[in-house]
């Protein structure tokens, strides 16, 4: 059976996320910022009683920039029993992969060689297969 | 033994329960093979575990049983109608023995030897049955337990927190009506539920017995296999701990106690020869305190080598060497928690693989609780770990600053002032530093300015909150407002919220908004307070990349010239403020009246203050110093990147604080020139002094004293013992005693060689140093 992937958007680009990962598209309403934490972390949302860690996507993938205030559409999944929300530019469609994984370009510059697993075809296109770990870890952890 | 005794006949009357079908099927198809298993495993457990209490009778039953059934399943015999029956009487009476033992009452029939009999190849088969029918249906009931599987009470517990959640923002909705008669309802409601969350609490304590349980048999295998004597103490078992904490402390617990044996205590011949008893003493101890857990592991064996610790961790890169110099004993032993810094010097079977204190450590912060670890060298280890009592729901005060709500775990709390209330008053220059309340003086966090937020506009609007986080020192944490007390139902953060290390969970608040739990330890170690923590050099260690540069906290302040200059924050013991007429020129120097002490003033020049001054009180475990200043600036890391004086003088040198300079005290220096006059009882060199000379006792006396040497008159008792001999020029030769040197002084200006004119200072210092008097060395040429 075809992987289902979801497709987001993430600094201008379709990206795609390994729907096996993701629990749900939650949408984030307000934000508790978190003061003293890595820049990805945006902030804390709560979704009915559980707290979500929320990641700005962009500043996971490169450090100097960040989404606008007002990005709202982001990827629920949870890592090592820690709810975290995704905030990406826009969420925007499940797809089934027209082809198997293919290791990742060595091409991949900056911050898409830390977050690309694979590459992966869908549609005609081809995608960056990202990694929801990696988005989580950020840049710091990286550097480590 | 009581709890172990209740789980016997809890888990017997089970079985019994579980087997009465089994029975009556069995008595029916005597040749049934599973069913003889199921009868055969009964009466063998049943035997086994009577073996561990004193219970002779249900013990003989279940043997005499376990033989039969034995022989049935072997094929030495056939299971007929009688031994059937002989078993099942067998069955009974050991259930009514495990009542009686659960009522407390005694059993009519004393003797078992009939029932034990009938099960014989050949004895009668009928008398047995009718005596085992009487039984106590009303005992029966009088005390019942039951067992639960443990995800039930997981998932209670997690449903009566998501109904507490529910309940506060119920509440908040209710009160927001305004409508008495509801609020009265509500409250109602809000009592049960608080009543339900305390009970489902309570079914998931634990004594901590369970955990103490197998370290006996644990002690015992692992110093027999190392060859060491070990006695184990416990004590507080009947503490009771969170089940879900029972497990998470487990494992630390058990690495502690093989540590301890493995690395701690020493082997008998090495105990003996260190003048101890051959066999080592381990004491694990829990108690309560407050919403937390104690616990104590102590062993008397040779302590922690904190410079080895250190060489592993410069050889591995944790700290340089310049930074390990600065390293108090405290923070050497801390340096154990490091990964992969094991003392042991040779991987061992035991403790050394490669899990260690680090693993521990870890673990043990994870649940919200502090490892502390205290060594002396030669004496011993204590490790204490705190952990809360449990983990999920806390009564906690919420606080604002900066527009956003906190919550701070009650237990932490001493007090909370109004900054402008009576009896406060805080002195934040620039931004940083105490807060005195009631005349209580405390080292004063910002909340703002730990989460690198702009400072209040009005501070003076703000509230402390005095803070004693779990093991270490009480601290007011300026907040802009206070909200309210609430229980909060916290859960863990996830790491990268937990790296920025202020944090100790999150929660949502009675407005569904997610709040973040504030770590009071973690505030304080942040802002440099705690030095009961980890170095600091561990943090740069653990933590990412930005904090890396991390020294030990220094208090940044002005002097009274206007400079600012930095001392590390060990030093200073405390601040006073003092009055210029505290303040004397005496001896040359500037002395400060504190009370009952004279301290030597620093930081002042030669001048008395015209107007009050406030002194940092430094201190090196021995002797004190008063240092003037003006104001504390901040209190921050010491920064990296020191350059040094060229001359050897107050400042070791200048390090770059922001874009400002900031000298940083030399505390040798200024010790060491302090240092021979006011320490008291260590041992001086003595000088003996003629006697009966007024110049020698009344003025030449305080200047040898001066020098660092105690004072003795020649000839008296004592006298045998001084190193240097003073005698007067003018009465002849005096004899030196063996090993001392002597220094000859003389009254007039111009004399005779190789003595010294008594005003002559200089020289008369350098004659006492040892340096020898210059002209007796020109006599000698």
């Amino acid at each position: 059976m075809a992987e289902l992937l979801l497709i987001v958007r993430l600094g201008g680009e379709r990206v795609a996320l390994p729907a096996a990962d993701v629990e749900s598209v939650v949408e984030i309403e307000s934000l508790t910022p978190v003061p003293g934490a890595a820049g990805h972390v945006a902030g804390l949302a709560a979704l009915r009683s559980r707290v979500l860690t929320v990641i700005d996507c962009l500043a996971s993938l490169d450090p100097s920039r960040r989404l606008p205030e007002d990005a709202a559409e982001a990827v629920m999944a949870v890592v090592d029993g820690h709810p975290y929300a995704l905030l990406v530019e826009a969420v925007e469609d499940v797809v089934e992969a027209s082809g198997e994984r293919q290791p990742a370009a060595a091409s991949l510059t900056g911050g898409w060689r830390r977050i690309g697993r694979a590459t992966v075809e869908a549609e005609g296109d081809l995608l960056l297969l990202a990694d929801v770990e990696a988005l989580i870890a950020g840049p710091a952890r990286e550097a480590a | 033994m009581d709890d172990l005794i209740n789980d016997f006949i809890a888990e017997t009357r089970e079985m019994l329960e579980a087997l009465s079908g089994e029975i009556v099927a069995w008595e029916a198809m005597p040749d049934d093979r599973a069913r003889l298993d199921e009868i055969f495993r009964f009466v063998h457990t049943v035997k086994g575990n009577s073996g561990f209490f004193d219970l002779p009778r249900i013990r003989a039953l279940s043997h005499a049983a376990e033989d039969a059934l034995a022989a049935v399943r072997s094929g030495a015999r056939s299971a007929d109608a009688r031994l059937v029956s002989a078993v099942l009487a067998i069955i009974d009476r050991l259930a009514e023995l495990v009542e009686a033992l659960e009522t407390g009452e005694a059993l009519a029939s004393e003797d078992d030897s009939a029932l034990i009999e009938a099960l014989s190849d050949e004895g009668p088969a009928q008398a047995v049955e009718a005596e085992a029918v009487p039984s106590n249906q009303a005992a029966r009931t009088s005390s019942r337990t039951i067992r639960l599987p443990v995800e039930l009470l997981d998932r209670m517990m997690s449903g009566v927190s998501d109904l507490v959640l529910a309940r506060n923002e119920l509440a908040r909705r209710i009160r927001a009506t305004g409508d008495a008669e509801m609020i009265a309802a509500f409250d109602r409601v809000s009592a049960t539920v608080a009543d339900l969350r305390d009970g489902i609490t309570r079914t998931r304590m634990q004594r901590i017995d369970n955990l103490f349980a197998p370290l006996p048999r644990m002690v015992r295998d692992i110093s027999g296999q190392i060859g060491k004597q070990v006695a184990l103490e416990i004590d507080g078992g009947d503490v009771e701990i969170d089940r879900e904490m029972l497990e998470m402390i487990r494992d630390p617990l058990t690495h502690i106690v093989r540590n301890a044996i493995d690395h701690g205590i020493e082997k008998p011949a090495e105990r003996r020869r260190a003048g101890k008893s051959e066999s080592g003493l381990l004491r694990v101890c829990a108690r309560q305190a407050g919403n937390q857990i104690l616990l104590e592991i102590t062993d008397d064996g040779r302590g922690i080598d904190g410079d080895k610790l250190v060489s592993r961790a410069i050889a591995a890169g944790l700290v340089t060497a310049e930074r390990a110099e600065r390293l108090s004993a405290a923070q050497k032993t801390a340096l154990v928690f490091e990964p992969g810094l094991s003392t042991a010097a040779a991987v061992t079977d035991l403790s050394g693989r490669g899990v260690g204190m680090d693993v521990v450590r870890a673990n043990v912060e994870r649940i919200g609780g502090l490892v502390d670890v205290e060594s002396r060298t030669g004496q011993g280890v204590v490790l204490t770990l705190r952990v809360p009592l449990t983990l999920t729901i806390i009564p906690a005060l919420t606080v604002g600053a900066d527009g956003q709500v906190y919550a701070i775990p009650r237990s932490a709390i001493e007090e909370i002032v109004r900054v402008k209330g009576g009896g406060v008053r805080v002195e934040s220059v620039g931004g940083a530093a105490f807060a005195t309340v009631r005349g209580r003086r405390l080292p004063l966090v910002h909340l703002r300015r730990s989460l690198g937020r702009e400072p209040c506009a009005d501070p003076s609007a703000q509230s402390l909150v005095l803070l004693r986080p779990a093991g270490a020192d009480l601290y007011a944490l300026a907040v802009d407002d206070i909200h309210d007390h609430e229980e909060l139902v916290v859960k863990p953060a996830a790491p990268a919220v937990m790296a920025a290390g202020l944090y100790a969970g999150t929660t949502i608040a009675d407005d569904g908004k997610p709040v973040l739990l504030l770590d009071p330890p973690g505030i304080a170690a942040k802002a440099g307070l705690s030095l009961h923590r980890a170095s600091a050099d561990a943090e740069a260690a653990t933590s990412p990349a930005p904090a890396a540069a991390q020294g030990p906290a220094a208090l940044l302040f002005r002097t009274l010239e206007g400079k600012t200059r930095l001392v590390p924050i060990a030093a200073v013991q405390r601040i006073e403020d003092v009055r210029p007429e505290a303040v004397q020129l005496s001896a040359g120097r500037l002395h400060v009246a504190l009370g009952e002490t004279l301290l030597p003033l620093e930081g002042c020049g030669c001048a008395v203050p015209d107007r009050p001054i406030r002194l940092l009180r430094l201190g090196d475990g021995h002797k004190e110093i008063a240092y003037g200043f003006a104001d504390v600036v901040d209190i921050l890391p010491l920064p990296a990147g020191l350059m040094p004086a060229t001359e050897p003088g107050e400042v070791r040198g200048v390090v770059l604080v922001g874009d400002e300079q900031a000298e940083l005290l030399d505390l040798h220096w200024l010790f060491a020139r302090h240092g021979a006059r006011s320490a008291p009882g260590a041992a001086r060199p003595v000088c003996a002094i003629p006697s009966g000379d007024p110049f020698m006792d009344a003025i030449l006396r305080p200047l040898v004293e001066s020098a660092g040497y105690d004072v003795v008159a020649s000839g008296a008792p004592g006298s045998e013992a001084a190193s240097i001999v003073i005698a007067s020029a003018e009465a002849g030769e005096a004899p030196a005693p063996e090993g001392a040197r002597l220094v000859r002084i003389r009254a007039a200006a111009e004399g005779e060689d190789g003595s010294v004119h008594r005003y002559d200072r200089e020289a008369l210092l350098a004659a006492l140093a040892g340096e020898g008097p210059p002209r007796r060395r020109r006599r000698r040429g």
